[in-house]
């Protein structure tokens, strides 16, 4: 049983780690952006369409932590083998 | 974690269309991606036949709503990849609207976004990495391998085996993006429904909107940044 209760803190803990990087990241992106936007209206759109992508780009490192955590949380590929050695 | 009711597959239950339905799938799951997808694109092609029957030169209801957001991603596209971009037109406003309609039929209580599901993430995803390299192809013949190459012949074999890890770094990073996006909507606002059903998921949903939007345009973005790099002069 302590099996699925470290599977618990991994995925909370590991999506805190990820969240908190991207997190940082997307910060100084939307910062960067202000600023020019702030120096330089006309440019605004230009500058709204690449933040976007920059920060889907950002984003997708918390995604893939997430995915990892679901997995660990709903499709654990160990869970079989464990319950298995539980079970003896 | 989804919807507690599907209106769609209870609908499909009923008919016994599921046992039907269930050799052509390997994963039960994906059955009610496949019908909602199959809603989505007879919603889409059911208002592209309306709305092209009766094409007018003074544009109203309908056709006035199709020209803006046609004439959107056109803009888009020309903006991005320029003018020999428009040829890509079809392909790209077809994955926009698809997208765009299967995320925001998430909104509606008994609906399943079809995007919320990993494989039809993936086969949009592939169409995109496999179209960018036949175009590649078609556009430079040969020489487009000189595009995996780098600006150094003897350290070609090195950039070469890089070049190809990134290359299938982004059908990944486009399919999971897009499906923790929407999967991960989903989650959080069937918790929020089972914490307090009562006016507290609405902000979530209206995040869901956003999401919705800036997804599809960030998975369009991208197809049309790959596929311009394809398109580019290696150097």
């Amino acid at each position: 049983m302590e099996f699925f209760s470290w599977c618990m803190i991994a995925a909370g803990i590991g999506m805190g780690i990820g969240s908190f990087g991207t997190g940082i990241g997307q910060g100084l992106a939307i910062k960067s952006a202000c600023e020019g936007v702030a120096r330089n209206p006309g440019a605004s759109g230009k500058i709204m369409t690449i933040m976007m992508v920059g920060l889907a780009m950002v984003e997708s490192l918390a995604i893939y932590v997430f995915v990892v955590a679901m997995i660990i949380l709903f499709a654990n590929p160990m869970k079989a083998d464990v319950l298995a050695l539980l079970a003896k | 974690m989804v919807h507690p009711f599907l209106i769609l597959e209870w609908l499909a239950h009923k008919l016994h269309l599921d046992s039907i339905l269930a050799p052509l799938i390997s994963n039960p799951d994906s059955l009610k991606a496949l019908i909602y997808t199959a809603l989505v694109s007879g919603i889409l092609i059911t208002v592209a036949f309306v709305t092209s029957r009766s094409v007018s030169m003074v544009p109203s209801g309908m056709q006035n709503f199709m020209e803006s957001v046609v004439s959107g991603i056109d803009g888009l596209i020309e903006s991005t990849m320029g003018e020999e971009g428009r040829a890509y037109f079809p392909m790209l406003a077809t994955f926009a609207m698809f997208i765009l309609v299967s995320n925001l039929i998430a909104l509606v209580p008994g609906f399943y976004p079809p995007t919320a599901c990993v494989n039809t993430n993936a086969a949009l995803a592939l169409t995109v990495f496999v179209m960018t390299h036949v175009i590649g192809f078609k556009k430079h013949g040969a020489a487009y391998l000189k595009h995996f190459m780098g600006p150094i012949l003897w350290l070609a074999p090195l950039i070469f085996i890089i070049e190809i890890i990134g290359h299938i770094a982004r059908p990944l990073s486009l399919t999971l993006r897009l499906f923790g996006n929407m999967w991960g909507h989903e989650i959080v606002l069937m918790i929020f429904i089972m914490l307090v059903p009562f006016l507290v998921p609405m902000p979530m949903m209206l995040m869901g909107v956003l999401v919705a939007f800036i997804q599809t345009f960030v998975f369009t973005m991208l197809a049309m940044i790959y596929i311009a790099g394809a398109l580019e002069e290696a150097h």
